[in-house]
């Protein structure tokens, strides 16, 4: 999978690099409470790597990304509620077998939509298929009409705030605003030792470099630089006979799906899931990790979605007054200043020390046959 | 649902409803008129509209104070200096914001809500520095308590029926000056067409300073009307940001009219069905009506003829 051709030369050093810090380095040296947050962050990479696609390649800002992370973990957690809801466990109920939020709120069966929740099956083709086909009714209904840009922003935000108003009011069928609590087992394997919890962290790391292989794959086919040339002049894709509104849509499903495997992990390594990751709040920080780390770069992102993360826990754990103020500077500063985020800082300073390194060991033609082969479009 | 009611009764709730809307409609429209402005006319999506608005009622709220305490025989008037505060603090650090960080943003429409986002979020943490995690409400002068009674099963608050009053002169007022006077006229002409505008002698850079400070300044007169009617905290603006946009995106960007009737009908519609359902559903179903109106006619309610 791993030659010049996938990877050009500086997209293999980061990839070595991530691979070496989230396989080698975090597992030896963290213990298993940090290890765990370290993949609560990781969650937040899927959502980054999908809008790279959208936001970064094809240009189209989504505000609701929050919506597919909360679709993906919410389908996830009703399985694992379900399975934590068993009869013998919920003896005292006066409905057994049923989520103990339901029996709170007076309903005394299971809902119908709940049903299909017993499969596991069932639940990994919901969590991709049903947050893809939302996204595939938003996006038709948006992209075929042309709007895009900043109305599309807005609406995607209206949209993330129905949802979480809806979660919310709905406090018997999706347990409101506490969410859903005390998951427990994945098929009779219990999910909360630390033991759990390291395997989990090693799942999920694989599941985000598959996702990785997927979003290269799609940066560097033809897709990818239509994507980009859509970005900057959507007319003269469009008058050379390609469907704009097609392509749009494609990449939006994309980074719906990749978002919602990110919020399936999150029920599964966090053993909780509540409407404060769906809303608008929690949307427009998934956007910002993407844009500190660098809109353009997969690893840029997805270190943006550690880094962010690990300084908000670590700033609102000392001086929560500072968190707000400094997540507001880093907004501005990266709006005003580093567009490109982190990976820009990197290849615009780093990388080309970096070159020089490589260029007076290697011979220069080799140095030329590598550039040529560079997959990234021009930015 | 309507089985449990009398004909008479079905009016009488339609219309106290309907008054209910009717103060909702008015913190819509002040709201969104300031947005119209800054996002209808200049395209700019600004994020930390709400922050302003409540920078207006805190301003309000500390008027208030000022007057209770050092000149009581003249608080039944201090709102009108409060409003004018108001718009002169939110005005003043509208402009600021657009000097230090929008105007290198014009190209970029996205990224000024991305940078507007953190400044709310910089304001809210401001104002929780500032004035103090919790909601403060300010005393209402005495001749705005009470209510009016129009029939037996009618009546309507008189605080509502002043910002009612309020929103009317301020909408009038702003038509006035956006499309009456010279300067309004520079402004239409900057947006339609910047480097035609800048050619023929309008000093661009200028009317954009003063066209977002107006919109902020119409937002924080928003904040100060709005304490009038409930309390304020650091970040209650940020619950009714997303209405506002949708409100204005809704009544067709560019079109003040537009801004208007779809304040109104969304106001109206959140009310009327607020008595029937929860508080929740009826806000899910609005603003999904809103959104799939907006899905099926992507330019609004009324949309400006321009060519592009």
């Amino acid at each position: 999978m791993i030659n010049s051709r996938f990877f050009n030369r500086s997209e293999l050093i980061g990839f070595i690099a991530l691979a070496a810090v989230l396989f080698v380095i975090l597992p030896l040296t963290l213990d298993v409470f940090r290890l765990n947050l370290v993949a609560k962050y990781l969650t937040y990479a899927f959502v980054a790597i999908g809008l790279v696609l959208c936001w970064g390649y094809g240009g189209i800002l989504s505000l609701g990304q929050g919506v597919f992370f909360g679709l993906g973990g919410y389908c996830m957690a009703m399985f694992l509620k379900l399975e934590a809801s068993s009869v013998e466990n919920t003896k005292i109920q006066s409905t057994p077998g049923i989520p103990d939020f339901m029996d709170w709120n007076q309903i005394t069966s299971l809902p119908l939509f709940w049903q299909p929740f017993h499969s596991l099956t069932f639940t990994i083709l919901a969590i991709i298929l049903v947050p893809g086909l939302f996204a595939l009714i938003i996006g038709t209904a948006m992209f075929k009409r042309r709007v895009g840009g900043t109305y599309f922003a807005i609406i995607t935000q209206a949209v993330a705030a129905i949802l979480t108003i809806l979660i919310i009011g709905q406090q018997g069928y999706t347990g409101g605003i506490n969410g859903m609590t005390d998951l427990r087992t994945l098929k009779g394997w219990d999910i909360r030792p630390d033991h759990a919890k390291v395997i989990l962290y090693f799942v999920e790391v694989v599941l985000l470099f598959a996702c990785i292989g997927i979003a290269q794959f799609i940066r560097l086919t033809k897709l990818g630089r239509i994507l980009v040339a859509m970005r900057e002049q959507e007319d003269r894709v469009r008058f050379s006979g390609y469907s704009v509104a097609n392509f749009k849509i494609f990449a939006f499903c994309m980074a719906a799906v990749f978002a919602a495997i990110g919020g399936a992990m999150f029920a599964l390594n966090v053993g909780f899931m509540s409407p404060s990751f769906v809303g608008i709040v929690p949307s427009i920080e998934m956007v910002i990790y993407t844009a500190v780390g660098g809109r353009m770069s997969i690893f840029g992102a997805i270190w943006g979605a550690i880094l962010v993360n690990f300084a908000k826990t670590s700033l609102s754990e000392s001086f929560p007054q500072l968190w707000l103020f400094g997540l507001g500077a880093l907004f501005i500063a990266v709006v005003l200043a580093f567009p490109n985020g982190l990976s820009g800082l990197w290849a615009d300073y780093v990388q080309p020390r970096i070159d020089r390194l490589f260029a007076s060991r290697k011979s220069k033609t080799d140095w030329k046959d590598n550039s040529v082969a560079d997959g990234a479009p021009a930015e | 649902m309507f089985g449990d009611y009398s004909l008479g009764d079905l009016g009488s709730i339609f219309v106290m409803q309907g008054f209910a809307g009717l103060i909702l409609f008015s913190v819509y429209v002040l709201m969104a008129l300031g947005l119209a402005i800054i996002f209808g006319q200049m395209g700019v999506i600004n994020m930390a509209h709400g922050e302003f608005m409540i920078l207006g009622a805190y301003v309000t709220w500390m008027t208030s104070n000022l007057f209770q305490s050092y000149l009581p025989s003249l608080f039944s008037g201090y709102f009108f200096l409060a409003m004018i505060l108001a718009f002169l603090a939110s005005g003043a650090l509208g402009m600021l914001v657009e000097w230090v960080l929008i105007r290198h943003l014009y190209k970029r429409p996205l990224d000024t809500l991305l940078a507007t986002w953190g400044l709310s979020l910089m304001l809210q943490q401001a104002y929780r520095s500032v004035f103090g995690a919790r909601e403060v409400g300010v005393e209402l002068p005495q001749w705005m308590l009470g209510s009016l009674h129009v029939t037996d099963s009618i009546e309507v608050p008189i605080n509502g029926v002043f910002v009612m009053g309020l929103t009317v002169l301020i909408t009038l007022g702003v038509a006035y000056v956006m499309y009456k006077s010279r300067w309004g006229r520079q402004v239409r002409a900057v947006v339609q067409n910047r480097i035609m505008a800048g050619a023929v002698g309008i000093n661009t850079e200028k009317v954009d300073r003063y066209t977002f400070g107006l919109g902020c300044g119409i937002a924080g007169v928003a904040g100060s009307a709005f304490t009038m009617i409930g309390s304020t905290g650091p970040t209650s603006g940020q619950l009714y940001i997303v209405d506002t946009f949708l409100v204005v995106v809704f009544g067709g960007a560019a079109s003040l009219l537009g801004t208007i009737a779809s304040a109104f009908s969304i106001s109206q519609t959140q009310s009327t069905l607020e008595f029937f359902l929860s508080g929740s559903m009826a806000k899910v179903l609005t603003l999904l009506a809103v959104v799939g109106i907006l899905m099926l006619r992507p330019q609004g309610l009324f949309a400006l003829k321009v060519r592009k």
